[in-house]
């Protein structure tokens, strides 16, 4: 009778084209854009020209190894700090929050009503040389008397932790809020300590969380340059701070183009390698 | 069940549809090659509106009515309004920003744009072609231009641009902190100070100061000159003594005591105006900057000449420079390359006029240089310095 029942096939695909359109257009599109340009060769001032120059990918993994390393190196670090921090702070506020649950919650996204670049500047205050932290540090020998904590990577990955916080936080607060507190009574009343109860029960299901913010959190931070811009030093750049100085600095579109796709791929293999070892079903949460 | 997709079938067919459709979009989005520019306009009529494209904190300022009187006083005298907008914040952004539409030869509405000679990107513009001609015959003040400015080598005989105002590059230092800091090799090479100094990181500017150092002239950069000259400051980051390379952002750290000393711009240190904070030209020398004026391609050349001729007749210019304490009014505080401009100056603010850094001295003047135009462009040294300045 009407339009929809009888094009019912059609239907998904409707729903779908907004969607896609808009991820083609803004997505496939220009990656597909940034693909061909990576495969280019010449330089800014003779024009450049397609042809097939694989070896700007080689080039930029070698001359560039040390930043690549870096970054996924200081991405790791990071999220694994962003979630020993974050899961206490979740789990205490989805189990003990109480009716105060949305004030602690408010709490924690609050800072990021600030700007990024504010608040990574605001570390930049805090990690002074003559601040408070890094006196405190010193007077506790954990600092040499001539040592700092801006420009090194303590910094940076500090930063890094600290800014993507939230996408850790979150999600992790939502799986924990899910859980049924009966089913933890159930593993305490069948013998299991708190302790057990925690690593087989409660862990286990909060595993959908615990991916999701893992993953909201490295990607972003692997790509971050902002954080070793402003508190690294020349030796803490990541491979983030040598793409945006080939594309806007060198203009050396090629090669930037080919270090992204390299960043990417070797975003793709660790998440891939991530989903095989704790199962893609995590993510969304259908192994409950 | 039979209608009804499941999720991965949607997913599936969604991904072939989108390498389908990506193949066109990806034939039809890429063009290599630089097309001519767009055409100019070189009527004798002037427009109703000049648009014009500055650095932040460049104009002269009535602190009360927060207008700029000297476009005020452009339109009253030519009926020409300024749309005046500060966008440019590093010439390799803004670059980005206009190279797009320059490219495929669109106009980018901008009739006057500043870019900085010590970068290559205003080298760059004239090359592509991306510049107009100036119509010399509507700037009869061009006289006024300060004998030294008047043949750079990326523009010889200043067919297509003019300079803005001028500043110099030297070292800063904190005396809370350290000694005075006055020559380039107590900077990178002084114990006291490692970890706590910067490094510009525009080539330019960091490569002149320590050619000076070297004994070699950085106006013409050899592979010899320029070697010896990274080999230096190479050493300093390995040994840790450089802290950062920056860009102006080296000014809040040198005010808080996480810097001792800072390889930086004068009109910064005049701005920030801290009298801990000293500046100085290198006892070997130091860098002279220039941003400069141009028409890009599709501009009105004729209005934006009018408009080149009006700031340099000295009265306007020392106006503009100076401010005028008694109307309220902050100037620019750079160097103007205006002849002429510093009598009036004198006349508006004599505590500007007299300032070395503003109105440097024809002795501070002889110990400042400008870098080789035909190294900023040569890629082997651009790559070479990124690699050093991104670690």
């Amino acid at each position: 009778m009407n339009l929809f029942h009888r094009h019912r096939g059609l239907t998904p695909y409707l729903l779908l084209a907004p969607g896609t359109l808009f991820l083609m257009a803004f997505f496939v599109v220009p990656l597909g854009f940034l693909a061909y340009q990576s495969l280019e060769s010449g330089n800014f001032d003779v024009g450049f020209a397609f042809t097939w120059a694989w070896g700007n990918y080689w080039t930029a993994l070698h001359d560039y190894r040390a930043q690549f390393v870096r970054s996924l190196e200081y991405a790791g670090i990071a999220t694994l700090l962003a979630l020993v921090f974050s899961y206490p702070v979740a789990y205490w506020i989805a189990f003990r929050g109480g009716r105060w649950k949305n004030l602690l919650l408010l709490f924690i996204v609050a800072p990021f009503f600030v700007t990024y670049l504010i608040r990574t500047l605001a570390w930049e205050t805090i990690l002074a040389d003559h601040g408070f932290v890094v006196n405190t540090l010193q007077s506790l020998h954990v600092l040499g008397s001539g040592g700092r904590l801006l420009a090194t990577s303590t910094a940076v990955v500090a930063g890094i932790t600290y800014n993507f916080l939230p996408f850790m936080a979150l999600p992790l607060y939502v799986s924990l809020e899910q859980i049924d507190g009966r089913m933890i009574e159930a593993a305490e009343d069948l013998y299991a300590s708190k302790w057990d109860a925690f690593w087989r029960v409660t862990f286990p299901l909060s595993l959908p969380g615990v991916v999701a913010g893992t993953l909201l959190t490295f990607i972003p931070a692997a790509g971050d340059f902002i954080n070793a811009q402003l508190l690294g030093s020349t030796q803490n750049h990541m491979i983030g701070n040598v793409i945006q100085s080939k594309f806007l600095e060198q203009t050396e579109y090629p090669s930037a183009a080919a270090m992204s796709f390299i960043l990417m791929a070797a975003i793709l293999v660790f998440v891939f390698l991530y989903a095989r070892l704790v199962g893609t079903e995590q993510l969304t949460g259908t192994a409950v | 069940m039979t209608n009804q997709l499941t999720r991965r079938q949607l997913l599936e067919r969604g991904a072939a549809g989108g390498a389908v459709l990506t193949l066109p979009g990806l034939l039809a989005a890429c063009g290599g090659t630089s097309k001519a520019g767009a055409g100019s306009t070189t009527s004798h009529q002037l427009a109703k509106t000049l648009n014009f494209s500055n650095w932040t904190l460049y104009m002269d300022t009535n602190n009360k009515t927060h207008t700029n009187p000297s476009l005020v006083a452009f339109k009253k005298q030519t009926g020409v309004g300024v749309s005046y907008v500060e966008d440019i914040n590093d010439n390799a952004s803004f670059f980005g920003k206009i190279q797009g539409p320059l490219s495929r030869g669109q106009s980018i509405h901008r009739d006057i744009i500043v870019l900085t000679d010590n970068d290559r990107y205003l080298g760059l513009m004239l090359k592509k072609g991306w510049a107009e001609k100036l119509d010399k015959s509507a700037i009869p003040n061009m006289k006024n231009l300060v004998a030294v400015q008047r043949h750079p080598n990326f523009d010889p005989n200043r067919d297509y641009t003019l300079p803005w105002q001028s500043g110099m590059t030297g070292i800063a230092y904190n005396d809370t902190l350290t000694d005075p800091v006055l020559s380039l090799s107590d900077l990178l090479e002084n114990p006291k100070l490692k970890g706590k100094i910067t490094v510009l990181n525009s080539m330019g500017d960091a490569m002149t100061i320590v050619m000076l150092a070297n004994g070699d002239d950085p106006a013409k950069v050899t592979d010899k000159s320029w070697n010896d000259a990274f080999n230096r400051i190479k050493k300093a980051v390995d040994n840790k003594q450089i802290r950062q390379f920056t860009g102006n952002d080296y000014a809040p750290p040198l005010a808080k005591g996480d810097l001792a000393a800072a390889m930086s711009w004068s009109g910064d240190i005049a701005q920030i105006g801290n009298k801990h904070i000293h500046w100085n030209v290198p006892k070997d020398g130091g860098a002279l900057w220039t941003d400069n004026m141009l028409i890009p391609k599709g501009g009105n050349v004729y209005t934006a000449s009018v408009y080149m001729n009006y700031v340099y007749d000295p009265k306007v210019q020392g106006l503009m420079e100076a401010g005028d304490p008694k109307r309220n009014i902050t100037g620019i505080y750079y160097i103007p390359p205006v002849m002429g401009a510093k009598a009036w100056a004198l006349k508006y603010n004599p505590s500007v006029a007299n300032n070395p850094l503003i109105f440097p001295n024809a002795e501070t003047l002889a110990k400042v240089h400008i870098f080789d135009n035909a190294a900023l462009n040569n890629q082997k040294y651009l790559t070479q310095w990124q690699n050093l300045i991104s670690g």
